[in-house]
């Protein structure tokens, strides 16, 4: 392709209308208001006083806005046993210790589930579809067992061991790199490259858009890993239990019960920010380089 | 290597020969080795443990008693509620699994079509839903008094005369939780078809132009679509667990059980046996059911999507 042809295209961007994207943008924006509405009333929720909780008819704003709702539900948790930053800290080293695993575990099965052929790869593909589909209410039951037989229960193990195979994100990563081209690994394997550094050095850098869906998913469920039975020592809690049990009190629940929801929705959406600004630049970066 | 030629050798030289294949591929196994581990420890066992269950009289508290499939029996032919629930899940499904699906596609693919600012935004505004967990707002938007925003908007417009029990009537419960339901579905689906769009070589879409593709459509139906199908398949089968396991969306906003049965699905009827009254070898049957339908739903699909694909 000459390079003044491929400017063309490029800039003609294969007939594509102004108008056509600002009607796009107009019908996106409707939409997406309705969609950030009932958060929008979390957020307002949050901020109201109590008094304010009962007007007719409800208000879409806060006329007086106060932090009470947080200051109420910091108060609950800090009146708790343990100090609130040990419940911080077991949450951000659950959360990361999954993300992280999770994501290298996940990358090298899919990896070669995608792109080698090798005895057993095909009944390992349907094994893992099959496992996501089958819910079954005994099944937590059955791990607990399992987790009594290792002795993990109430350690730090039970909360992050069984997070680390998911099998979503393994689906999500083999259906991605299943696009990639072949030739490009053949290429590396006859330039004597072995499979851990093809994985590493040359499909994941082309899976950018994939891995950071895969950090959002394992980040926003290990975020949320509640314990529940698995875990009865209260140093060992994470935030959402914590969080829960603040939301239940205060005068103002409707109020706290918000600001619980709104404080556990900030960092998902950080994470979630980060990996598409990232996805972005590498897009960019790779446009140019192309 | 060539399977016919496997088929004909002896079963002692084709043992032989995927040993070999094991040999070669030891790499693939090391790789694959921390995946499953874990994915053996604590979910293969515990499903494998799991299955029996349904042909079994469990409480919880005495051991397992086999009972063949009586469980069965009684879900088929005596459990009017199960009759009811596979009616509303049936309803939740089309809803939640066709429409949405159709609408994560296109909306993502809408949102592909921006800038790329407006792409993370949008991406974060449709998606958000799935992460907030505010079941409290619904409840305070559907409240049945006047102070609930639905209420007292209608009021206000005069539409309705005096505020409608959204939560509690028989007649608006499945309504109304649908429109939660399908608010929280796009979720994984969505996103994994942005990155798939993401992913899509933007050379592709330049050599396309100089080929003559004029428009959006042919972009999308010449370039797009057919780059995308493993990305369609993911969210194909996303769509159908969170279809058809759909429940607590309604146990958290309906309440448990929902007014005369209106919003109880097949996981809310395997909830009830299981963790309310215990009769877990029940509870496992009706998740067995599930189980089954789901997996033919996702053959189905799989073949059509495979179909259209090549």
């Amino acid at each position: 392709m000459t390079e003044v042809k491929r400017m063309k295209a490029s800039s003609k961007q294969a007939g594509k209308k102004i108008g056509g994207t600002v009607g796009i943008f107009i019908f996106l924006l409707v939409l997406g208001l309705f969609m950030v509405l009932p958060i929008y009333l979390a957020i307002v929720m949050s901020i109201k006083p109590v008094q304010e909780l009962f007007i007719f008819p409800p208000k879409l704003y806060a006329i007086n806005p106060t932090l009470d709702n947080f200051r109420d539900m910091f108060s609950v948790m800090s009146e708790m046993w343990v100090p609130f930053s040990r419940y911080v800290f077991n949450s951000v080293f659950v959360t990361v210790t999954v993300t992280v695993a999770q994501c290298i575990v996940a990358s090298m099965a899919a990896f070669v589930l995608a792109k080698c052929r090798f005895p057993g790869n095909k009944v390992i593909n349907s094994i893992i579809v099959v496992s996501l589909l089958y819910t079954s209410n005994v099944i937590y039951i059955m791990q607990y067992i399992v987790m009594a037989k290792l002795n993990m229960i109430n350690t730090y193990w039970a909360l992050i061991l069984p997070s680390i195979a998911s099998p979503m994100g393994l689906f999500l990563m083999r259906q991605s790199m299943s696009t990639m081209p072949d030739a490009m690994i053949e290429a590396a394997k006859v330039d004597g490259a072995n499979m851990f550094t093809i994985c590493w050095k040359i499909v994941m850098p082309n899976q950018k858009p994939a891995l950071m869906t895969l950090i959002i998913f394992a980040f926003q469920a290990a975020w949320n890993i509640q314990g529940g039975t698995l875990v009865y020592n209260e140093s060992l809690k994470t935030l959402p239990t914590v969080v829960q049990q603040a939301a239940m009190a205060g005068l103002a629940r409707a109020g706290v019960a918000a600001a619980a929801a709104v404080f556990m929705l900030v960092p998902p959406i950080v994470i979630f920010m980060l990996a598409q600004k990232n996805v972005i630049e590498t897009m960019a970066h790779s446009g140019i380089k192309e | 290597m060539d399977l016919a030629a496997v088929g004909k050798r002896s079963k002692k030289e084709n043992r032989r020969l995927t040993w070999l294949a094991v040999k070669q591929n030891k790499e693939c196994y090391f790789m694959l080795f921390p995946f499953m581990i874990f994915f053996l420890i604590f979910t293969i066992i515990p499903v494998v443990m799991s299955v029996p269950m349904g042909f079994t009289d469990f409480n919880m508290v005495q051991l397992p008693k086999f009972v063949g499939l009586s469980n069965f029996y009684t879900l088929f032919l005596s459990d009017k509620i199960f009759m009811t629930s596979i009616r509303v899940t049936l309803v939740f499904a089309i809803f939640t699994g066709p429409i949405s699906y159709v609408l994560c596609f296109v909306l993502a693919w809408l949102i592909n079509e921006l800038h790329p600012k407006l792409k993370t935004i949008f991406t974060l505004v449709f998606y958000a839903p799935s992460m907030a967990n505010i079941y409290t707002i619904w409840q305070i938007i559907f409240s049945g008094d006047s102070y609930g925003y639905m209420n007292s908007i209608l009021l206000n417009l005069g539409i309705i005369s005096s505020p409608v029990q959204w939560l509690t009537d028989s007649s608006t419960i499945l309504g109304v939780t649908i429109v939660v339901q399908m608010w929280i579905s796009l979720g994984a689906g969505f996103l994994a078809l942005r990155a798939g769009f993401q992913n899509i070589d933007r050379s592709q879409y330049e050599a396309g132009a100089i080929e003559g593709i004029k428009n959006r459509w042919q972009e999308l139906i010449y370039i797009t679509i057919p780059s995308m199908g493993p990305q369609l398949m993911f969210a194909a089968v996303m769509q159908i667990v969170s279809s058809f396991t759909a429940g607590t969306v309604a146990q958290n906003l309906v309440g448990f059980p929902s007014t005369d049965y209106k919003a109880h699905t097949i996981m809310t009827h395997a909830y009830d046996y299981g963790w309310v009254r215990y009769e877990m070898g029940y509870a496992s049957a009706i998740c067995m059911v599930l189980f089954v339908a789901m997996y033919v739903c996702n053959r189905l699909i799989s073949k059509v999507l495979s179909k259209y694909m090549d």
